[in-house]
């Protein structure tokens, strides 16, 4: 027990896991509760992982095969469900459209949302109050009070069905949480640094491009990660304001395909479009799980 | 995404914060103020905040969209909200997500996170279980799948004759599930969407949960070994205690998710389900505006799922006031 004690001393205070210096006796109800908690995480990781794996399966059978049995192989192996859903669905102009619109997006909101927070977070001046209550009652209220007048919006400046239009409504609506997190941000960096810059002749413009961006970059990093995750899977702003089937982003181009396949029965070309949409994020995935993960817990427990 | 809950500016003057004053206006900084501020808030106000007001005015009105007449009708479209027996149902159906799918996702994700960080044995440090970063990895996954993809993915899963589920369930001697509808058929419809929801979403919070639980000294978890808790006790005494602000912002987030719920049930139950068992108000609204044209109507609704949304963040705030927390969120 002492030993434990002074161990834990040792090593505590940097969190949960450290390496255990020498071996430890578990204990028999330790290994019961291990191997139960080991079963449980298995199963869940099976119940995440198998409709995957079978969706991958099925997007090589024929529409027949999977109608006749949910777990056959197909006969044969081939891509024609992908070259199908590929030329069919439209699945390439949606992903097109969608690097557009989300990366046109995130740039202009990580743009104008850095700029905001920095001025924010840097001067007094009357009426910060209230730009900070109108950031919050975006934050809280839900998009759905506003879709109705944002069709109107963008219909009578004319970006109702365009581009430009969801960019900028994306952008809009991605403003107020990247303009909080950043806030905080830059609350936190030091403003000697600011200072001197100023002292050395460099303009507010100067200093912010020169100086205070680039010592923002990991607080950057982490918004325009989760930023990036949330326009992406953005579905609702899309289908009610670009109606246009040539414009339509890859969320709601799924949806529509989906629907018609529910008609025409190609089964097969559904499970392919599934796998086009997932593989390639799956890849980024498990290139930037850590920082992902890192956002996410940083971007919520702030 | 958070609500953060620090003031922008007012209240004390820190070091940071400068005063303007009339030396000031050259044109580099009132270039500076325009680009960096004015702009950026004017288009914020223009596509976010005008639209919310405009909500709630149009929400007056007996407004069809389509042609420029619009007759103010006061409440009327509030008291029609009543009883009308269809937006009735879906605002039962979205509380009942916002009830249950908070309650089920978070405190499983609580187990699993528990589970990853402090399941290890009960001697030698603190530690969670072996390898099971390749569980955190695997059940966050979904979290970036497009949740409209989830939704086909399980729409197919969920098929009666050709659906990965009823054929695990006939392969293992079920032959009640050979066609079994589990999205057509009343009182299961709900909970199989649910079971998608949270399939989508426990590894987002068990990832949110782990970081807040390794946010806690080591030192508090021997203490209490040494005092004698067991897994459970130390799991209930310390661990919920200990992370409770970032329990209710993700209880609140998760809460504001269920009420919208729109993205899986136009996957999942386009049309309402089973007798408009799956119904939800955001489905609803969506049809009265954009298929119905019934714009002021519609916007009655979102209103009141807006109200709906700040009364349930409230009430959390309040459950975790009254329980002894700080009304502050996850500092």
């Amino acid at each position: 027990m002492t030993n434990t004690i002074t161990e834990a001393i040792v090593t505590g205070g940097a969190g949960a896991r450290i390496t255990p210096g020498r071996k430890t006796r578990a204990t028999a109800g330790d290994r019961v509760v291990g191997g139960a908690s080991h079963i449980v995480l298995t199963l869940w990781s099976i119940v995440v992982i198998l409709p995957m794996l079978w969706v991958i399966l099925s997007s090589f059978k024929t529409t027949k095969e999977i109608f006749a049995s949910p777990f056959s192989l197909p006969k044969v192996w081939n891509f024609d469900n992908y070259v199908n859903a590929w030329t069919t669905s439209g699945i390439g102009s949606f992903f097109f459209n969608t690097i557009v619109v989300v990366f046109g997006a995130l740039f202009l909101t990580m743009l104008f949302g850095a700029m905001s927070a920095y001025v924010l977070a840097r001067f007094q001046f009357p009426g910060s109050r209230l730009i900070y209550y109108l950031m919050l009652a975006g934050l809280t209220f839900p998009i759905f009070l506003a879709i109705v007048p944002l069709f109107f919006v963008l219909q009578s400046i004319g970006l109702l069905n365009t581009l430009p239009g969801l960019i900028i409504t994306y952008a809009a609506f991605a403003f107020p949480f990247t303009v909080f997190f950043l806030f905080s941000f830059f609350k936190s960096l030091s403003t000697s640094i600011a200072e001197a810059a100023a002292i050395d002749g460099a303009g507010e413009w100067r200093t912010f491009f020169q100086v205070m961006l680039p010592m923002a970059k990991p607080g950057l990093a982490t918004v325009a990660i989760l930023n990036f995750v949330g326009l992406w899977n953005q579905f609702l702003l899309p289908i009610a304001l670009n109606t246009d089937p040539e414009k339509y982003v890859l969320t709601q181009g799924m949806a529509q395909f989906a629907a018609q396949a529910g008609y025409s029965v190609d089964a097969g070309a559904l499970f392919a479009a599934v796998v086009i949409t997932v593989v390639p994020v799956l890849i980024v995935y498990m290139i930037f799980q850590r920082q992902l993960q890192g956002s996410v817990s940083q971007g919520t427990n702030k | 995404m958070t609500v953060v809950n620090t003031p922008i500016a007012g209240g004390g003057k820190t070091a940071a914060a400068r005063r303007w004053s009339r030396k000031d206006l050259t044109f580099d900084k009132v270039s500076f103020m325009i680009v960096f501020l004015v702009i950026p808030v004017i288009a914020y106000i223009v596509f976010v905040v005008s639209p919310f007001v405009q909500a709630a005015y149009y929400s007056l009105t007996d407004w069809s969209g389509f042609t420029p007449d619009m007759n103010f009708i006061g409440a009327s479209n509030y008291l029609k909200l009543f009883e009308d027996a269809t937006f009735v149902k879906a605002v039962g159906n979205s509380v009942t997500l916002a009830v249950v799918l908070p309650l089920i996702t978070l405190i499983v994700a609580l187990i699993f996170a528990t589970l990853v960080t402090i399941g290890g044995p009960s001697s030698g440090p603190i530690r969670g279980l072996r390898n099971s970063s390749f569980y955190r990895v695997i059940s966050f996954f979904p979290y970036v799948i497009p949740a409209i993809v989830i939704g086909i993915i399980w729409s197919q899963v969920y098929d009666p004759s050709a659906g990965l589920l009823n054929g695990i369930l006939t392969g293992i001697g079920l032959e009640n599930f050979k066609s079994f509808a589990w999205l057509g058929t009343l009182g299961v419809a709900m909970p199989s969407v649910m079971f998608v929801i949270v399939w989508g979403l426990i590894g987002f919070y068990m990832v949110l949960f782990i970081a807040a639980i390794k946010g806690i000294p080591a030192e508090i978890y021997e203490a209490a070994r040494i005092d004698g808790a067991g897994r459970l006790r130390t799991a209930v005494t310390i661990t919920i205690p200990l992370i409770r602000d970032n329990i209710q912002t993700a209880y609140i987030y998760m809460g504001i998710l269920a009420l919208d719920a729109f993205v899986y049930m136009a996957a999942l139950e386009s049309g309402g389900g089973p007798a408009n068992s799956t119904l939800v108000m955001s489905q609803q609204l969506f049809t009265t505006a954009f298929t119905k044209g019934n714009f002021g109507y519609a916007c009655a609704m979102g209103v009141v799922l807006a109200l709906i949304t700040l009364l349930f963040a409230g009430v959390v705030f309040l459950v975790n006031k009254l329980t002894g927390g700080t009304n502050d969120v996850a500092e």
